[in-house]
């Protein structure tokens, strides 16, 4: 694309300066022929490049549609086929945001009440986990004292959280969030810690020289270092909160996809389920690529000393 | 801190001014202990510098060069003797004892001008109004002529000018003494001949006391009142303080032809190659 822009002025340039100078013909059409020539296959080689990143991915998933076709069309088959899936959970897939009444509403709805409870875990989770990976990385003795009761819990899976959170909050909403923060909070402490860990002692020293004191090395120093490695925490951390969603929708009921689920599941729609799936696997995508987005804008500098 | 009067003998005949020097290091001992080992890196080391002095420190690797000048910028803390500033004792660091770091250490995720901003900001917040500050700023990057730059970000920049915003940051502080750690070392010889340039520049208009430490012999020489030559680790200690009596501006080109300059660069290198002479196995 770059490379398109750039030489299209030259180009242009190139052309009117021949043809205002007033040559001959001849050195005109010198001119012009290896410049048409040039410009059409650079033109080519976008939408070449285009197509060579969404023609491989398209033909795997007709591959892996068509394998599932075959192995679930037989008369024995437990999973739906994609084509029954089509038949029994259209609706579900050409319009996300429809309302027919209280439970029977497109996915699209569902999805945003779940997000917005990802959303309330996961921001207490970046909060906190920011704070205490701070705490951890500063200091030796919270280090010492923390680290192994955080390698310990991060490895809990977030359904076994459910029944301690239900007997703390006798609620099933802070409880749903409480699961999703438990989720997500791990990976964003250990990340920041490591990052604070590794804040070079040139910037200590420019700190110490400057006498900075605590919370303007906190906000000068400390974040923008180890914003590298926080937004990496952040990544994952926001990975895990949606992977905890159903879960957490297990306990909440009413509208969200993690509920829709586990709906559907009692009441054997498994077509639904799989549309379900692949909803929550498209946004999942998204998270993660907005987070990641937000990191590049948010450290860019930092990067490269 | 300061240590008992010692009987020991000093290391060499201190001049005795008629003004109160403005720093002063007073049988400075320095030691690390890793576990059960103690490493003597410094002993009795004892030097006073004067108000606008020049002072380079010069020696062969791991002779302590920084560990003294970090002692003197508070970042590390002596074991015994006493290090004072206008006769205070220096035991943390602070903007009257700005520090030029080897490697600049600017802080990537600020420009140019912010890096600056961010010390100006700090040591002038209340004596400064905002306007002032600015200027300020700006006038410092504009005497190691980067004002040009002052918004590009340090991964933006060249070696050479990412040490020139690291002596305006330091400069900006308007320290007491300004203290350099081989400020020109990771640099390629044309570069550090103009920044050598510029030091002295400023150096002649701003009248400032410094004490840069230094491998380079022609750079001591070109750039010093008087070179502080250390004897080899460990429990290293002041060898020679030799005065470079050369006037002021002084010119590269010039120099190279005049007996006191090349009597003062044969004595440094004589002290370093041949009553000095480093051995690697020592250390």
């Amino acid at each position: 694309m770059a490379a398109t822009a750039s030489s299209a002025p030259f180009v242009d340039a190139s052309v009117t300066t021949a043809s205002a100078s007033a040559q001959a013909p001849a050195a005109k059409v010198v001119h012009a022929l290896p410049v048409a020539k040039r410009r059409s296959r650079l033109s080519w080689e976008t939408v070449g490049n285009f197509f060579a990143t969404v023609v491989p991915p398209l033909i795997v998933v007709a591959i892996l549609l068509l394998v599932w076709e075959l192995a679930s069309s037989g008369p024995k088959a437990t999973l739906p086929a994609p084509s029954r899936i089509w038949l029994e959970a259209r609706d579900l897939i050409v319009d996300p945001f429809f309302v027919n009444g209280p439970q029977d509403i497109g996915l699209g709805w569902r999805i945003l009440t779940s997000l917005q409870r990802v959303a309330i875990g996961f921001a207490l989770a970046a909060a906190c986990g920011i704070m205490l990976g701070c705490l951890v990385g500063q200091s030796d003795w919270a280090m010492r004292g923390l680290d192994p009761i955080f390698q310990m819990l991060r490895t809990v899976p977030p359904l076994a959280w459910l029944p301690i959170s239900l007997a703390a909050f006798r609620d099933s909403a802070p409880s749903a969030i409480f699961v999703i923060f438990i989720t997500a909070i791990w990976p964003i402490i250990i990340n920041t810690a490591v990052g604070i860990r590794n804040i070079p002692q040139d910037y200590r020293n420019v700190a110490a020289v400057l006498q900075l004191n605590p919370f303007e090395f906190f906000r000068r120093i400390m974040v923008p270092a180890a914003a590298p490695y926080i937004f990496t925490g952040l990544r994952i951390g926001v990975g895990l909160s949606w992977l905890a969603i159903v879960a957490a929708e297990m306990l909440t009921g009413g509208v969200g996809v993690g509920f829709f689920i586990w709906d559907a599941w009692n009441s054997s729609k498994l077509s639904d389920i799989v549309v379900a799936l692949a909803y929550i696997g498209v946004v999942g995508f998204i998270l993660d690529r907005a987070i990641a987005a937000l990191g590049n804008f948010a450290t860019r500098g930092t990067a490269a000393a | 801190m300061i240590a008992p009067v010692s009987p020991r003998p000093h290391t060499f005949a201190q001049a005795t001014l008629p003004n109160r020097p403005l720093l002063k290091i007073d049988h400075v001992d320095k030691s690390f202990r890793r576990g059960n080992s103690t490493s003597e890196v410094l002993k009795d080391v004892s030097l006073t510098i004067e108000k606008g002095e020049y002072v380079s420190i010069i020696g062969h690797s791991g002779c302590g060069k920084s560990t003294l000048l970090n002692l003197v910028a508070g970042l590390t803390q002596v074991t015994a003797g006493a290090i004072l500033l206008e006769d205070r004792e220096v035991n943390r660091p602070g903007p009257d004892r700005a520090v030029v770091f080897q490697n600049h250490s600017l802080l990537p995720w600020l420009t140019v001008y912010d890096n600056v901003r961010l010390a100006v900001d700090k040591v002038f917040s209340t004596i400064k109004s905002k306007t002032d500050r600015h200027a300020w700023t700006m006038h410092n990057l504009d005497l190691v002529q980067m004002g040009h730059a002052k918004d590009k970000r340090p991964a933006e920049i060249s070696g050479g000018m990412k040490q020139r915003v690291g002596i305006a940051r330091a400069l900006s502080m308007e320290p007491k003494v300004l203290l350099m750690d081989e400020p020109f070392g990771a640099l390629d010889a044309l570069t550090r001949a103009h920044l050598q340039d510029t030091v002295m520049q400023i150096h002649t208009r701003l009248g400032n006391t410094a004490i840069m430490i230094t491998h380079d012999v022609d750079e001591a020489v070109l750039l010093s009142d008087r070179i502080v030559m250390m004897t080899n680790g460990p429990a290293a200690g002041i060898g020679e303080v030799l005065e470079v009596k050369l006037e002021r501006p002084r010119d590269r080109l010039e120099l190279a032809t005049v007996p006191a300059y090349l009597a003062a660069r044969e004595s440094v290198l004589k002290f370093l190659y041949e009553r000095h002479r480093f051995v690697e196995a020592v250390a």
